[in-house]
């Protein structure tokens, strides 16, 4: 029983992590007794379990994720609404609004194709085609500001420790953000000047994720910036 | 850049704000090109090449000198072949196939500003009278669409030719033989392609693929270092006042100075 | 004149001793747009490989219920050998773009993604022998790159037999004028075979030899494979200055 490398070691696909029992955690896979890492990223041991966190990885939906997506096609009963997952979402219009179907709605007045809406992922159907709404609180359509895009993978280091670096940014550029599991972020300031730093601020945090002493590069970083604006 | 060929409504009303306020999103003036990097000689089997950075994107051209038959109107003339490749890696919206109309456009309008402004004396590439005459390929090869693609064409095809040693071929017994000897390809002029895209009331240069999504139409006009406009292209759904072509104009010949001395001061 | 001697002597045509790969370079995320990237240089061969996907695929009647299809493209620019070739697929491109999908296939976890595609393009800019091994070297390096689950990197190496020697890793000039070329792809972590062909005329041991070869040099191009995915993020000490 051992473990081949120290927690956040890069590794990458085919690395051997582990010979021996153990749990397999996120982009691992077993064979033979041996743990394998499937996707590039930092190793990491412990409670029990091997897993990498992924440095590059597309979008994987989960049931209960807040997405940020476009709409693409129109069908009977159904928009289909590109969330940056391998296929395009599916969004019912019992899921839209709160009604049952009714064959006089004119599905672009509720929402055309090129509209964003925030959604949550409900369900995953058989072919794992992620399934969304609109009904709750915070979710629709997208009115006002834009949107960027970031390595998934990332997310949490952007949101930081209980929303620590997510809120730092929000207090400092005085923005809207709102982050989509997806990769997709909103952003909406009053003035351009704060939409660009925090566009800046977020691009670094997705180039540097996997570093260490981050928190405090990124309060140097938006002071730097916003010395430049003024 | 959408996977699904859908323009985002949010994208575009960001996009024209921006362009409104004369502060485009990546930052830039209505009049600001991007970075540009030009490296020649970057490939051993092509007599000339060039690979050419204007922001994101990505061009790579290669010059073939071969012998071959004159067209029938000019029998002692060489030939100039411009063919552009949209190769799928280069974006999401590229599919492998045939060349689509997007490529052929880019391929004769580089092809029409090296013709017009007489880049070539045709009449010297010429070997046996009616029978062989000399053949210059010039293939474009994009390697990302970051927008502007035909700017960023027309400076690594004139690049690559200013760059390009011709093999030397003789006459002997009337049979074409290639000797062992190289001279430089005789280049005359320098045109340079610049694209005036317009959104809204805006006329912008140099504009990224998602300005391209969103533009109203667009312009280009080519020009050689003397002010001459050597070629000129209008592309896209919508009009143009004459005064906003005369603008366009006036912002190309602006910045084709420009251009060209990139092109000529990385020598 | 002793068999000792006659070994030393004997020269390739560019220097190199007969277990010997050409220079190697690949450099990972070369692509803005692609959704993984890699770019190589093998001997004079120049490759850029760009991965897109897993994604829709259309038309959909080509799609599978249960898992992704893996589509390869090996494309030759126009420029990219003497004399100048038409960009149109030839039936040899044809033919490489299968192999390289079934050369990478057994390495990727397709049933993670039904009914999508992951589209792998190799764009050949300029070749001098083993350019479908070059490929799968970059294919291999921009599918992590694009973070598509894979069971192992897959690495790929020709050998031969030129002018009665058995080689490693033929250039042009050996391909064509040598007795036979192997190219071989290998899954170096889980120890399979999924690339081998033969061109030429060899006795039964010397293929042996040839395969035997061909997996010392895959071993020695996974080393430049794992450096380049890992460069990437060592790029961190000048960007933590901005």
């Amino acid at each position: 029983m051992s473990a081949l490398f120290e927690s956040r070691d890069l590794v990458i696909p085919g690395d051997v992590l582990y010979e021996g029992r153990i749990r397999t955690g996120d982009n691992t896979y077993l064979r033979q007794g041996k743990v394998y890492a499937s996707r590039i990223g930092l190793v990491e041991y412990g409670r029990g379990m091997v897993s990498v966190i992924t440095l590059e990885a597309g979008y994987n939906p989960l049931v209960g994720d807040t997405v940020v997506g476009d709409v693409v096609d129109i069908e009977l009963g159904r928009w289909n609404v590109d969330i940056d997952a391998s296929v395009a979402a599916h969004l019912n219009v019992p899921d839209a609004i709160d009604a049952p179907f009714r064959p006089d709605i004119v599905m672009p007045d509720i929402l055309d194709i090129g509209e964003t809406v925030v959604a949550k992922v409900v369900d995953l159907d058989r072919w794992r085609t992620p399934i969304l709404s609109i009904l709750g609180r915070d979710l629709g359509k997208v009115e006002e500001g834009f949107t960027i895009r970031i390595t998934p993978s990332k997310i949490p280091r952007l949101i930081g420790k209980q929303g620590s670096m997510v809120k730092m940014i929000l207090k400092e550029t005085g923005c809207d953000i709102l982050i989509g599991q997806n990769g997709r972020i909103l952003i909406n300031g009053e003035k351009r000047e704060q939409e660009d730093i925090a566009v800046k601020v977020i691009g670094k945090i997705d180039r540097e994720a996997h570093t260490t002493g981050l928190t405090n590069r990124i309060q140097e970083y938006i002071k730097r910036l916003k010395e430049e604006f003024d | 850049m959408s996977r699904f060929g859908i323009v985002p409504r949010i994208k575009l009303r960001k996009i024209q704000e921006a362009v409104s306020s004369g502060k485009r999103v990546d930052g830039r003036g209505l009049k600001d090109l991007r970075e540009i990097s030009i490296k020649t000689g970057v490939l051993d089997k092509a007599e000339g090449s060039a690979e050419v950075h204007l922001g994101d994107t990505w061009v790579m051209v290669g010059i073939k000198i071969g012998v071959g038959s004159p067209f029938e109107d000019t029998p002692d003339e060489g030939v100039l072949i411009c063919n552009a490749e949209f190769v799928p890696l280069a974006s999401p919206l590229f599919e492998p196939g045939p060349p689509r109309e997007n490529s052929i456009e880019l391929a004769r309008v580089v092809d029409r500003g090296l013709r017009s402004a007489e880049v070539f004396d045709f009449s010297k590439l010429g070997l046996i009278p009616g029978g062989k005459v000399y053949m210059i390929f010039v293939d474009l090869y994009i390697l990302n669409h970051g927008g502007n693609l035909i700017d960023a064409s027309a400076i690594a095809a004139i690049s690559a030719l200013r760059n390009t040693m011709m093999p030397v071929y003789e006459v002997k017994d009337d049979k074409i033989v290639q000797t062992d000897k190289k001279k430089p390809l005789e280049v005359r002029k320098t045109p340079v392609a610049v694209t005036v895209v317009k959104i809204g009331d805006g006329l912008l240069v140099d504009p990224t693929a998602d300005e391209e999504e969103v533009m109203d139409t667009r312009l280009t006009f080519t020009i050689d270092e003397d002010g001459n406009i050597c070629a000129v292209q209008k592309s896209g759904s919508q009009g143009l006042t004459s005064d906003e072509i005369k603008a366009a104009l006036e912002l190309a010949l602006e910045k084709a100075s420009e251009i060209n001395g990139k092109i000529t001061g990385t020598e | 004149m002793s068999p000792r001697k006659k070994k030393k002597k004997w020269n390739r045509v560019d220097g190199r001793d007969f277990n010997e790969l050409r220079p190697l370079k690949i450099e990972s995320g070369v692509l803005p747009n692609a959704d993984g990237s890699a770019y190589i240089e093998m001997g004079k061969n120049k490759i850029m490989v760009g991965v897109f996907g897993p994604r829709e695929m259309h038309p959909k009647h080509l799609s599978r219920p249960n898992m992704a299809v893996l589509r390869c493209r090996y494309h030759m620019a126009p420029f990219s050998v003497d004399p100048r070739r038409s960009p149109a697929p030839s039936r040899r491109d044809n033919e490489i773009s299968m192999v390289m999908r079934y050369a990478l296939e057994p390495a990727v976890f397709l049933d993670r993604y039904p009914r999508s595609v992951i589209d792998v393009y190799a764009e050949i800019l300029e070749a001098d022998g083993g350019t479908r091994c070059a490929s799968l070297n970059a294919a291999s390096v921009a599918l992590v790159d694009a973070g598509i689950p894979m069971r192992d990197l897959v690495v790929s190496c020709a050998a031969g037999k030129y002018d009665g020697q058995l080689v490693l890793d033929l250039g042009d000039h050996e391909d064509q004028e040598g007795e036979a070329d192997v190219p071989l792809a290998y899954m170096p972590k889980l120890d399979m075979v999924t690339l081998l062909q033969m061109d030429g005329i060899l006795s039964p041991k010397e293929f042996d030899g040839c395969i035997s070869l061909a997996l010392e040099g895959c071993q020695k191009i996974y080393e430049t494979q794992r450096e380049a995915l890992k460069k990437k993020y060592e790029v961190e000490e000048e960007e933590k200055k901005d």
